[in-house]
């Protein structure tokens, strides 16, 4: 098992680094989090402005948030149905290995070829804008980090479900798509959910979204304050897990049932 | 090794008219149609056999080879491979068995081959001693040296076509299924894979289960072949004994003293040429003894030969002639 993991790990990267300049353009076309920044700081300046966090805030969240995104980046319901529409899913079914774990290893090292881009851009950040930086607590780095891994593992699962679609109609992308506007605003892409009318923030942290961006970016900055000010760690770890087990669940079902509707076409 | 009973697949499929009305009529009302793609096969092979499995384009090769890997689930009857029902995909059995597509790769295009195989070793559960020595071995075979060391796609296609029958070979199995394993070869890469099964078939006392379009891989690596034609099989059986159930006839090429003129030769047997004092004819098989005397004694006859026809004539025949129907 830890001779694949290493095997499967250090080809992926290989195979990630043939893609420098295409890895450096992805990355650029994600800095959403900074166009972001720059409203909500804009807005927040305002001394009218009534807003739950303050402009030094806004920019620590959406910073927290870049690298969680950075680390959370998943397009597996892309590749997995390039690879049924392909022919290429077969020659993997053929093997005494679960097709998940090249999916899994190629997110993976695709983080160790795009972090040296990102730990530049955050230099690049820092020194134009000083006063937001800011050294996380060692709890808040640790807590961040598991929450990384498991919205990491719920985003892949939840893509990964969704991408099951492949197996009766060829073409589940469009599954993505429907669902990305709940994603780009519950996750907490747009705005933390401290700025959502309580009713309508009370309900987003039952669904899995929050705790792919909001959740771990809110705990990097400061786990305490957000404690403070309403935040339940231990249960949005609870809901984190709980939603992981689920669509974990369901995937390995729809799995199953899919390889019997599995027709291996252009293979 | 192999057993299928009443093998069958049908498919449901998009029905589609061309053209824009086509095109909304499809969208909005979509119509299916069901094919029935392998219907009711049998077989059953033995360790250690090379069959060829030979069809014209969509007569269900492919599906079958997909239902014998386990890739997709048979409609109707039942498929036993190295003791192991295929669709069930454990790992016993997928450690005995390789597919190997033509016009398909499993290896990593951007990379060289032997990223693949380091993948596959360790997927396979052979240590690095191992899988060198393997590697070793059929990289000798194929006459592969550094070509394994460039990255895939930029390999010329018979190149590539040997990294592949190394990477679904690296972990020695029992069983091959390959489909059309020397497509858009060049004549010396054909005959370096054909040389390279029969060793590896050899070495491995490996059960081969072959498809192909060139008639010489089939006459070079199959004693034995199964037709199949449009979803049913319709022989199994040696090489010969297609000639004497498909091809009841044989060919005459007879030379005359005189040119032939047209007509001349239409009552000894169907006409297949005439060339100057050369014609060639087809003959029954039962009138074969007659026509000869007749020749000899109503002609003045310098030469003459009577041969079985060419094989890949004979199975064309079965395929474009209705002979199958």
């Amino acid at each position: 098992m830890l001779r694949r993991t290493r095997t499967l790990l250090s080809v992926s990267f290989a195979h990630m680094l043939e893609y420098r300049a295409e890895l450096f353009l992805w990355m650029l076309a994600s800095v959403m989090p900074f166009i972001m920044m720059g409203l909500w700081v804009s807005a927040s300046s305002d001394e009218s402005a009534n807003y739950a966090l303050g402009p030094l805030e806004f920019a620590r969240y959406f910073i927290a948030m870049f690298i969680v995104r950075q680390l959370t980046m998943i397009w597996v319901i892309w590749d997995f149905e390039w690879h049924v529409v392909e022919g290429r899913l077969s020659p993997y079914l053929l093997q005494p290995m679960d097709p998940v774990w090249r999916f899994i290893a190629g997110h993976v090292a695709e983080r160790g070829a795009r972090g040296p881009f990102v730990l530049v851009l955050l230099v690049l950040f820092f020194v134009l804008y000083p006063d937001a930086w800011w050294v996380p607590a060692l709890r808040d780095v640790g807590l961040c980090v598991l929450a990384v891994v498991l919205a990491f593992l719920l985003r892949f699962m939840m893509q990964y479900t969704m991408a099951m679609g492949c197996f009766w109609v060829e073409r589940a992308s469009g599954m993505e798509a429907m669902t990305f506007a709940l994603y780009m605003f519950l996750s907490g892409m747009v705005a933390p959910l401290e700025i959502f009318p309580p009713s309508v923030r009370e309900i987003a942290m039952w669904t899995p979204f929050p705790y792919l961006v909001y959740f771990p970016s809110t705990l990097l900055v400061d786990s305490a304050g957000a404690a403070a000010g309403g935040l339940d760690i231990a249960r949005g770890f609870a809901v984190l897990t709980g939603w992981l087990v689920v669509f974990t669940l369901l995937n390995r079902w729809l799995w199953r049932m899919g390889l019997k509707h599995y027709s291996a076409m252009g293979a | 090794m192999i057993e299928a009973d009443n093998l069958s697949k049908s498919y449901r499929v998009a029905d589609k008219q061309p053209g824009l009305m086509g095109t909304l009529r499809h969208f909005f009302r979509r119509k299916h149609k069901t094919v029935e793609a392998v219907k009711s096969v049998s077989f059953n092979i033995e360790p250690g056999e090379v069959v060829g499995f030979l069809g014209p384009n969509g007569a269900g090769k492919t599906t079958a080879l997909k239902m014998l890997t386990g890739l997709i689930h048979p409609t109707d009857g039942s498929v036993s491979v190295a003791g192991h029902r295929p669709f069930a995909r454990k790992a016993a059995f997928l450690k005995q068995i390789t597919l190997v597509m033509g016009q398909k790769q499993q290896l990593l295009w951007d990379l060289p081959a032997s990223e693949s195989l380091r993948i596959n070793a360790a997927i396979y559960d052979i240590d690095d001693t191992e899988a060198k020595r393997r590697i070793d071995t059929l990289a000798e075979m194929l006459s592969l040296d550094e070509e394994l060391t460039k990255p895939v796609r930029k390999l010329s296609l018979g190149e590539r076509m040997k990294c592949e029958l190394l990477a679904a070979l690296l972990h020695n199995p029992k069983v091959l299924f390959l489909d059309e394993p020397t497509l858009g070869l060049d004549v010396n890469a054909q005959a370096t894979v054909r040389q390279f099964l029969r060793d590896y078939n050899k070495e491995h006392e490996a059960t081969v289960l072959l498809t192909s379009h060139y008639m010489a891989d089939i006459t070079a690596l199959c004693e034995r072949v199964m037709l199949i034609h449009k979803g049913s099989l319709i022989y199994d059986g040696s090489l010969d004994g297609i000639l004497n159930q498909f091809a009841p006839y044989r060919e005459v090429k007879v030379e005359l003293a005189e040119p032939i003129t047209n007509g001349q030769m239409d009552t000894y047997g169907e006409v297949q040429s005439i060339d100057g004092r050369v014609a060639r004819l087809i003959v029954q098989r039962d009138a074969l003894t007659r026509t000869v005397d007749r020749l000899l004694a109503e002609r003045d006859v310098c030469d003459m030969t009577v041969t079985d026809p060419p094989i890949e004539e004979v199975i064309g025949r079965v395929f474009t002639d209705g002979v199958a129907d």
